[in-house]
């Protein structure tokens, strides 16, 4: 198939870019995304141009390095799918395609589809975590897990943190984010005693990264190729809302499950 | 000089990690964050080290290649991790992990350092619980198991189809954790690009900061490089794109001895090549042959016809009829070789790419019919989902195809028992080093050894080492940081000013397809020596035909690719090198001349050694030191999986 590809290109942090146009006559269906790219950068070598920077690692949709605008979807239209999983089938022959990369002020464009997505581990260093030195855990049967609980919080761990869903909202939030590792902690056991300061300190740098809000659009959870629900937004806002209304944790907060 | 004292312990197996810790020296907590740490490589073994040590009190400093620790590839694995837990009553201990994995690496593994493994993985599990990895657990809420290759018990913990995702998060968030508190410093998007060696000891390294493209140097105490293996020397390969033989390569031209080179592994379920624009290979985890049977058709003539309407009686489940008693769950190596010999038998199945069919079925109808969909889809439903998103079929229905693809390298910087390899103060963890899992690595153990190495084995090992050096005394104005500084700072100039006709993805492709037609899952003499003559050429080429545009003060991604590849260029006349002197089969590395009846032919009388390769230039012959292996506990016996 043939197809035309607009594709950001900007040299810098500082720079200003522009879409280029570029011609891509031989497309095969069974070739992903990123192979399509490959294509084009050994062309554009070849032509003595400098090719495109995209950011990519694994290729199996896993690592979470990879990730781009397609005609204003967040990893194209493929739904659940990160583009190094996306392949040319999804596409017809002729389309014309803009290629962008993330956009959110807490992301700054570092070259052409490269984004700066540090904000994104500040987050987890204000306590994305469960406190817990090397060599100090309990025998790992000592404390059973509802299997539920260990299947939802299997559901919000399996965040890629690839940034779609800050991309998708219209506001630049990074909730669905935050909110994933929030749940998938605070859904266990192991996570419940720290369950209400991680969620406020979280939203805190969150807040303070420069990400916008959540209005409840759910564009996010519906761009995530790992198909995060919404209900782990809910969820961090009431441990929020907990957190911030009676200030510390109260007894019986650390109930098992969570809420 | 020669090789230095592995420091194997001499005592009773079972007590030798215990009394060796009481041994070693301590540095006590007050003393620690005088001295500083590099940690290369944030994956399990990088991750989990810099958490623990900066937990424990050092200045850590850590580096990766990627925009954040998280990325490291051992988010990738799929299936599980071993621990001799017997929560399933099933007959399994720390001794039987530790005669599996043995045997399974087929007798070219240390015992001690097996032991040490086995004994370590109980209690990565409780770690990683107490993180909070979400793994598969019971109703009654105890946690799950299943069983995987080359083993009779089940002692796989896993979460879904993404174990290494989750433990992987895991020791991201203890990093994070000592980030924040300050014992951590992270560099995100910077390379190591050299090691500096200061009066014989690991002082430092250079690195290049991937997004301003400045060299910079960092001086320390002592160095940890976790920096992954060499599959992409093969270019398609599972590994992520960004895997790299770099910093162990460069390690090795400082001084640091290559052990095993050829002893790759090559995992017997990938999804089949699609085209020639190919840019990786998607693994699908091996836990699939719980459940799944291999066969291909038994007529060749029925390699085109849909599979569902192939007879039972026309089928040929090779695994099952050769290895009745392991069957499916044959070890990799010999899964990974039977289906070659399907296919090279003109009985492969899929597309024909130059001509070949190079695929065999993995079936799940019967299991679909015993367990039902919805248990099957439990077990495997990522997997499955990702199977036909790449491949637009659907495996509920129509079995899937699967191929060998290059996965996991055994070999790696030779390290002692301490994990330091001949140069003080550098030491070297998870799959960057050889010392584990012998010639052959038996499935859900990678993940068990970086985190071993990580969590339990450097806390200790680093700190007696650290106890006998000052802290301090060399900063990088030391002329070796300059010298090493400069001589990146050249090498980066030289592709920029080649201004060839040919990319680097070129080069690299070109040796790849070399590498994977003779030193992959079967090599002989004939084909050693012939690579061993064309890899100069296309190196010679490479230096005078390569383009690489842009410059060196950007985020320049081909000028990266450059380094890696032109360090694969070197890599792999050794890894040859190594394959071709290695006049036996043992796991994954299979001699064509040294077989019975189809069987890898070990020959212990002559290879039952480490072979540790000093490096003496570009080109020149290196030189090979032997260490013996001895086997006390684990009788060298013919592996036989029959």
């Amino acid at each position: 198939m043939r197809l035309t590809l607009n594709i950001w290109r900007q040299k810098s942090r500082d720079s200003t870019g522009s879409f280029e146009k570029y011609d891509m006559p031989e497309v095969s269906e069974h070739m992903s995304f990123l192979e399509m790219l490959d294509v084009l950068n050994e062309r554009l070598q070849a032509d003595g141009k400098e090719p495109v920077s995209f950011e990519h690692d694994c290729r199996e949709g896993i690592c979470g390095s990879c990730g781009f605008v397609i005609n204003g979807r967040p990893h194209g239209p493929m739904p659940r799918t990160t583009v190094c999983q996306l392949h040319m089938r999804s596409f017809k022959d002729g389309e014309e395609l803009w290629l962008e990369p993330w956009r959110a002020k807490a992301f700054p464009i570092m070259r052409d589809l490269v984004v700066d997505r540090l904000a994104f581990d500040r987050i987890i260093q204000a306590g994305g975590y469960i406190s817990t030195n090397t060599g100090s855990a309990p025998e790992a049967n000592s404390v059973p897990v509802r299997k539920d609980s260990a299947d939802k919080a299997f559901d919000a761990a399996a965040c890629i943190g690839c940034g779609a869903c800050v991309a998708a909202c219209p506001n630049a939030s990074a909730m669905l984010f935050t909110s994933a590792k929030a749940s998938h902690l605070g859904l266990l056991p192991q996570g419940q005693p720290e369950r209400l300061e991680r969620a406020e300190k979280m939203v805190v740098q969150m807040d303070s990264e420069g990400f916008g809000h959540c209005t409840n659009h759910s564009d996010c959870s519906a761009a995530c190729p790992k198909g995060i629900s919404v209900e782990n937004i809910a969820r961090l806002n009431g441990d929020y809302l907990r957190a911030t209304v009676f200030g510390s944790p109260r007894a019986g907060d650390d109930a098992e499950g969570g809420g | 000089m020669s090789l230095p004292d592995s420091r194997l312990p001499t005592d009773p197996i079972e007590k030798a990690w215990t009394n060796r810790k009481f041994s070693m020296k301590l540095v006590a907590p007050a003393n620690r964050r005088k001295y500083s740490v590099i940690v290369v490589g944030s994956g399990l073994a990088g991750g989990a080290a810099a958490a623990t040590l900066g937990e424990l009190g050092y200045n850590v400093a850590c580096f990766c290649f990627q925009d954040s620790p998280r990325r490291a590839h051992s988010i990738a694995a799929q299936g599980g991790i071993n621990a001799a837990k017997n929560y399933q009553n099933d007959g399994d201990s720390i001794y039987r992990l530790f005669y599996d994995t043995v045997k399974g690496g087929d007798f070219r593994a240390r015992e001690a350092n097996v032991y040490r493994l086995a004994e370590s993985s109980v209690n990565i599990i409780d770690q990683a619980v107490a993180q909070g990895v979400p793994f598969a657990r019971e109703y009654g809420g105890l946690l799950a198991n299943r069983s995987f290759g080359g083993a009779q018990v089940s002692r796989t913990f896993y979460a879904r189809g993404q174990t290494g995702q989750q433990l992987l998060l895991g020791a991201y968030s203890a990093l994070e954790r000592q980030i924040a508190r300050g014992t951590v410093k992270m560099y995100p998007r910077t390379e190591m690009l050299d090691l500096v060696v200061v009066d014989g000891k690991a002082r430092g390294i250079v690195v290049r900061e991937l997004d301003s493209g400045a060299i910079r140097s960092y001086a320390a105490d002592a160095v940890c490089l976790a920096t992954g293996g060499y599959s992409n020397v093969f270019f398609l390969s599972t590994n992520a794109k960004g895997c790299n033989v770099t910093a162990t390569w460069r390690a090795h031209k400082r001084g640091a001895y290559f052990a095993n080179p050829c002893y790759t592994q090559i995992h017997p379920t990938c999804i089949p090549q699609s085209g020639s624009y190919q840019s990786k290979l998607t693994l699908m985890s091996e836990s699939l042959r719980n459940d799944g049977r291999v066969w291909v058709p038994k007529d060749p003539k029925d390699c085109g016809t849909d599979p569902r309407q192939i007879a039972e009686g026309q089928r040929d489940y090779y695994l099952e009829r050769k290895y009745p008693s392991f069957g499916n769950l044959s070890p990799r190596d010999i899964a990974s070789r039977a289906a070659k010999e399907a296919c090279d038998s003109g009985r492969g199945v899929g597309p024909a790419i130059e001509g070949v069919r190079r695929g065999v079925y993995l079936d799940f109808a019967d299991s679909v019919k015993r367990l039902g969909k919805k248990a099957v889809s439990e077990r495997y439903g990522n997997l499955f989902e990702m199977y036909q998103r790449i491949t637009g079929e659907d495996p509920y229905e129509v079995p899937m195809r699967m191929y060998p693809a290059p996965h996991y390298t055994m070999g790696g910087l030779w390290v002692d028992y301490h994990l330091q390899s001949n140069i003080p103060g550098l030491f070297v963890l998870g799959e960057a080093n050889f010392s584990d899992h012998g010639a052959n690595r038996l499935g859900a153990s990678a993940l068990m050894q970086g985190l071993a190495d990580g969590y339990f084995v450097i806390p200790y090992t680093l700190a007696d080492y650290l106890a006998g050096v000052k802290p301090g005394g060399v900063d990088t104005t030391h002329a070796a940081f300059k010298d090493a500084e400069g001589e990146v700072k050249a090498k980066n100039d030289t592709f920029l000013g080649i201004k060839g006709r040919r990319t680097v993805d070129s080069f690299h492709r070109e040796l790849g397809n070399l590498m994977w037609d003779n030193v992959g899952m079967a090599r002989n003499d004939a084909g050693l020596r012939r690579t061993l003559q064309r890899i100069p050429e296309i190196r010679d080429e490479f230096w005078s035909n390569l383009n690489v545009l842009g410059s060196g003060g950007e985020l320049n991604q081909t000028l990266e690719k450059a380094g890696r590849v032109a360090d694969f260029l070197e890599f792999a006349e050794l890894m040859t090198q190594d394959a071709l002197v290695r006049e036996e089969s043992c796991g994954g590395h299979f001699r064509e001349e040294y077989q019975e009846e189809g069987e890898a032919k070990r020959d212990d009388a002559r290879f039952s050694h480490v072979s540790a390769w000093q490096f003496n230039g570009v080109g020149a012959e290196p030189t090979l030191h032997k260490e013996p292996l001895e086997f006390k506990y684990v009788k060298q016996v013919t592996r036989s999986y029959k």
